[in-house]
């Protein structure tokens, strides 16, 4: 362990602004690229559900044919 | 070599890959977090302070993984344009686009975070040298790549006009590595280098290189699942998506 106390850990030696804020930054940039593309497939299986419900004799193409389309 | 090119044809196909792809981006997304919280807590709390920069060293261990990890996306995107322009496979597409966001944030990570690591230690925020100029043409290069791919209305032409764009930007690459060497710049040169032992002691890299696998452990899952997403938005109109939505809706 690198800090006696807890005022010393979070004091970083004078450079707390320097280090917490960086830290800081870090948590929210991991946490957007986390949760950004978990909610876009939560989106994506809403929106499809209620299509499904809406237009429920829809017919789907086989497997592969989206493609030539 | 059989069985390699069946996996390369099977790569052309969205639902194989899906599905196979799936457990793995959930398993890499938690083994990955759990990997950079160890790393930057044992960096934060453990690893003795530098002689010279005292506790702001710290920074490294967010800075450095943010870095390269940024740059890595950057030559994954610009393969996987090459594969797209030369062998039209779909899913070279779907991974510059998966992959472009998430990159993107990376390169933010470590432009904002050099610039907070050189305020204490160069005395300033920013300065116009090789290798932070040449990092802030990449996050450039990112906001082009996803600006082409949303303003070009046809998704075949926008998917192309992104990968071109990707392929020619990975010529910043090189230059981001080599420019602490080429020119003369306030940035310290790499810690690590595959040909010789690191320029720290163990106590201080340790944690780095865990902090780094985490990221690219993060990222990789991330990035699975980016493009599964990609996979089930053009496929909606399957019969296998289909199903799926209904096993989720009951």
């Amino acid at each position: 362990m690198s800090f006696s106390t807890w005022h010393e850990f979070l004091y970083m030696g004078g450079h707390y602004l320097y280090v917490w804020s960086s830290y800081g930054i870090g948590v929210v940039g991991i946490v957007i690229t986390l949760v950004r593309p978990l909610l876009a497939r939560r989106r994506f299986f809403a929106e499809q559900a209620q299509r499904l419900r809406r237009e429920p004799n829809s017919a789907e193409v086989a497997p592969d044919a989206s493609r030539s389309s | 070599m059989n069985r390699l090119k069946t996996l390369w044809h099977r790569l052309g196909s969205p639902r194989w890959f899906f599905e196979i792809s799936a457990p793995w981006a959930i398993g890499a997304i938690i083994v990955g977090l759990i990997g950079i919280v160890v790393g930057l807590a044992w960096g934060l709390a453990i690893a003795p302070p530098d002689y010279l920069q005292g506790n702001s060293f710290r920074i490294m261990y967010l800075h450095v993984p943010a870095a390269i990890l940024s740059q890595s996306c950057f030559i994954l995107m610009g393969l996987a344009g090459a594969v797209l322009l030369i062998w039209r496979m779909k899913l070279a597409d779907m991974v510059v686009a998966a992959a472009a966001p998430i990159g993107m944030v990376f390169c933010v990570l470590a432009l904002l975070t050099g610039a907070i690591w050189g305020r204490p230690t160069w005395g300033t925020w920013w300065v116009w040298d090789a290798r932070t100029t040449s990092m802030l043409v990449l996050l450039f290069l990112y906001f082009g790549v996803i600006a082409l791919r949303q303003a070009v209305p046809r998704e075949e032409t926008a998917g192309r006009a992104a990968a071109i764009l990707a392929v020619v930007g990975m010529v910043d690459i090189p230059i981001i590595k080599y420019s602490v060497d080429w020119w003369l710049t306030l940035h310290q040169p790499s810690t690590f280098k595959l040909t010789a032992a690191p320029s720290m002691p163990p106590e201080m890299y340790l944690p780095l290189l865990i902090s780094v696998l985490g990221f690219y452990t993060f990222f990789a899952g991330v990035l699975l699942f980016g493009v599964g997403n990609e996979i089930l938005g053009r496929e909606r109109r399957t019969q296998w998506v289909g199903e799926l939505v209904r096993s989720r809706a009951s």
